[in-house]
């Protein structure tokens, strides 16, 4: 718990130093013609707030003040949500690939069959009900069309057919 | 008397039969959010809001009204029959809901509850209907430097009165703040923040993608790890001699549901505090001011009274600085107010200036609301015990693929999505370390309101700093921030001299 308290303080000091780095493209400073800070001055500082502040806390922990006790993570819980974050990350980066109407079904099928166990029945009734859902309110109803990829061709029919 | 015409208006567009549809289906879908376990009120608008564009927009902020209330009822839900808070907001129902189930009086906690809530949100609707039009008066001559000093009150409340570590309330302010600021620079259109030089950010960060990334995937992620095991579903039946057993009941505590209310209503309103502090003061007061306390805690029909009415009657009291001030009082009305931003309804006083019919339509809307959420949550019960069972893999991998469609729907961009799963996974991280998540919400909606009026006002005035103070009502709430925001300092100066004292 401490060593992860110590990691997430460096990393938000890291983000904000990254955060001040970028602000500095505008004017940080007070603008004398105008009155009043620069483009840059709200981000900028307020990531200086957040750097001191995680300082502060870096310093806490390392004083041994912290009182939290306790892993933060236990190996089986890190397991299943590193698993499932990196499900989903394989699912996004396939959207625009192969189309949400194929990723998004993969992706149930693993969690559902092979994350969750779960009966063929219950698998596939989700697996077909969820595009179907998905195409009529979001397609047909909302006229938001959903990323197809490589199954653009095969959704021609279906457009002319709604629209 | 000009409340009652505006509600009789109000009455005439919440009861329209598209509106009356919307708020049934708001309060069904609610009640099913708020009954699983790990999902609240503010991970349900977050997931819904996407949905909404289906209806006007008037009819989708009543939709959203109607899902936070139905959340609010249906966190009892899961509080009574798995002994786990359906939310944050009903953990205090736990404590004597839970043992009334093992006793057998599943049903009757489940009636207390129901009727509890639906004397919460009835007390704090009318106080909020008697309240709103005067404070939108007074909000009407607020100019740049008191919306910059009020939204810094509401920030400064969180340092004050948040209750969790003061350095990480600090942090996710200004991160919230920093976020905000991604885009184009308010004042002079240039371009900031724009991280890797993706495009993607020069439309900034949307308050959406943020809450969807934190309380959808986030919430899913941190709901894996507490939900290893599957739960024991207690069985309620429900008969209508038991409804009149617990109605006759629930008319003897008249004193703990009024105090409930209030209680409810006012620590709503404030942004650091709301429906779960407000709870668990308002089973405080009722265990010390009843006659049988020792009752309390294993299975007292006051003790599932008292916290139900309080946090129905918070997130009314929430609601109202959102819609008259524009600053949000929860979480779930931040995101309220992103959506009603959204849909070009700007709230405030203005808003009562310009959109009456708006306004008293969603006032209106929460009285049928809650009839309609009484009578759903009574009705339902089987069905809930039976949705419980739901196991929780099925329950996470749909939420999820909401969160991917839901995110991408708005602007249609992969962009937003790649943010989700990072805000999701930053989130999670950053509550498992104990970062309050509620700050960020909040600041990432009220940032741009913080910066421009701060710059408007240092504009307007030459660059005079002072301006925030020379007008009283700006320096009042000035003066109130630097109050909250000096509590933990004295608190930390006391403790250091308590302990060389002792030392």
């Amino acid at each position: 718990m401490l060593i992860a308290d110590r990691l997430i303080a460096a990393a938000i000091m890291a983000m904000s130093a990254y955060f001040m780095w970028h602000a500095m493209v505008l004017p940080i400073g007070w603008n004398g013609m105008t009155g009043g800070p620069g483009g840059g001055a709200f981000p900028f500082w307020l990531s200086a707030i957040m750097f001191v502040c995680a300082g502060a806390i870096l310093v806490r922990s390392l004083r041994g003040k912290s009182d939290y006790a306790g892993d933060f993570f236990d190996p089986d819980t890190l397991r299943a949500v590193v698993t499932v974050v990196i499900a989903l990350v394989v699912t996004i980066a396939l959207i625009p690939w192969v189309g949400s109407y194929i990723a998004l079904p993969l992706f149930l099928f693993w969690y559902l069959k092979i994350f969750g166990k779960h009966s063929w029945a219950l698998t596939l009734s989700i697996i077909i009900g969820t595009p179907l859902f998905l195409f009529f309110f979001f397609e047909v109803t909302l006229k938001i069309l959903l990323p197809k990829g490589l199954t653009e061709p095969f959704f021609v029919p279906l457009y002319a057919m709604f629209f | 008397m000009e409340l009652i015409g505006h509600m009789m208006d109000g009455f005439a567009t919440s009861l329209s039969p598209l509106n009356l549809m919307i708020v049934v289906l708001g309060v069904t879908a609610g009640l099913f959010i708020g009954a699983m376990p790990g999902l609240g009120s503010v991970n349900g608008v977050a997931i819904v809001l996407p949905l909404t564009f289906i209806v006007p927009p008037s009819s989708a902020i009543i939709l959203l009204a109607a899902i936070y209330y139905g959340a609010m009822y249906g966190g009892a839900v899961s509080s009574i029959l798995l002994g786990i808070p359906g939310a944050s907001t009903a953990v205090a129902t736990t404590f004597d809901g839970r043992p009334m189930a093992q006793q057998g009086k599943a049903g009757l906690a489940l009636i207390a509850a129901a009727v509890a809530s639906f004397v919460g949100g009835t007390i704090s609707v009318i106080l909020f209907t008697l309240f709103a039009a005067p404070l939108a008066d007074i909000a009407l001559q607020f100019g740049p430097p008191e919306e910059f000093a009020l939204v810094l009150l509401a920030f400064t409340t969180f340092v004050g009165l948040g209750g969790d570590d003061v350095l990480k309330t600090i942090i996710m302010i200004c991160l919230g703040l920093a976020l905000s600021t991604v885009g184009l620079d308010l004042i002079s259109g240039q371009p900031r923040l724009i991280f890797f030089d993706q495009p993607g950010f020069y439309s900034g960060i949307s308050f959406l993608v943020l809450a969807i990334g934190a309380y959808g995937v986030g919430e899913i992620l941190y709901t894996i790890e507490t939900s290893k095991s599957a739960p024991q579903v207690t069985p309620a039946r429900l008969t209508f001699r038991e409804l009149g057993h617990g109605l006759k009941e629930m008319n003897r505590l008249w004193k703990t549901m009024s105090f409930g209310s209030l209680i409810g209503f006012f620590v709503g309103m404030l942004p650091a505090a709301g429906a779960t502090p407000a709870a668990l003061m308002a089973y405080g007061l009722a265990k010390v001011t009843s006659k049988n306390s020792d009752q309390f805690g294993k299975g007292a029909i006051e003790g599932v009274a008292a916290p139900e009415t309080a946090n129905n009657a918070a997130s009314t009291g929430s609601l109202l600085p959102m819609l008259t001030l524009g600053i949000p009082g929860s979480p779930t009305t931040a995101l309220l107010l992103g959506g009603m931003v959204m849909w070009g309804l700007v709230p405030g006083p203005m808003l009562f200036i310009e959109q009456p019919d708006f306004v008293w339509g969603l006032i209106s809307s929460l009285y049928t609301a809650n009839f309609a959420a009484v009578l759903v949550n009574l009705a339902l019960i089987p069905v809930f015990v039976w949705a419980l069972r739901m196991p929780f893999t099925v329950l996470c991998a749909l939420v999820l693929i909401l969160c991917i469609v839901g995110g991408y729907a708005p602007s249609q961009k992969m962009h937003d999505v790649w943010l989700i799963v990072g805000f999701g996974v930053g989130g999670y991280l950053l509550r498992k370390a104990d970062y309050p998540m509620a700050p960020l919400v909040l600041a990432l909606v009220l940032g741009p309101l913080m910066e421009k009026s701060f710059r408007q006002t240092l504009i307007a005035e030459q660059g005079n700093i002072l301006a925030f103070i020379e007008r009283p009502l700006s320096a009042t709430f000035i003066a109130i921030s630097a109050i909250f925001f000096l509590l933990p300092l004295l608190k930390y100066a006391r403790g250091l001299t308590r302990s060389k004292a002792t030392a």
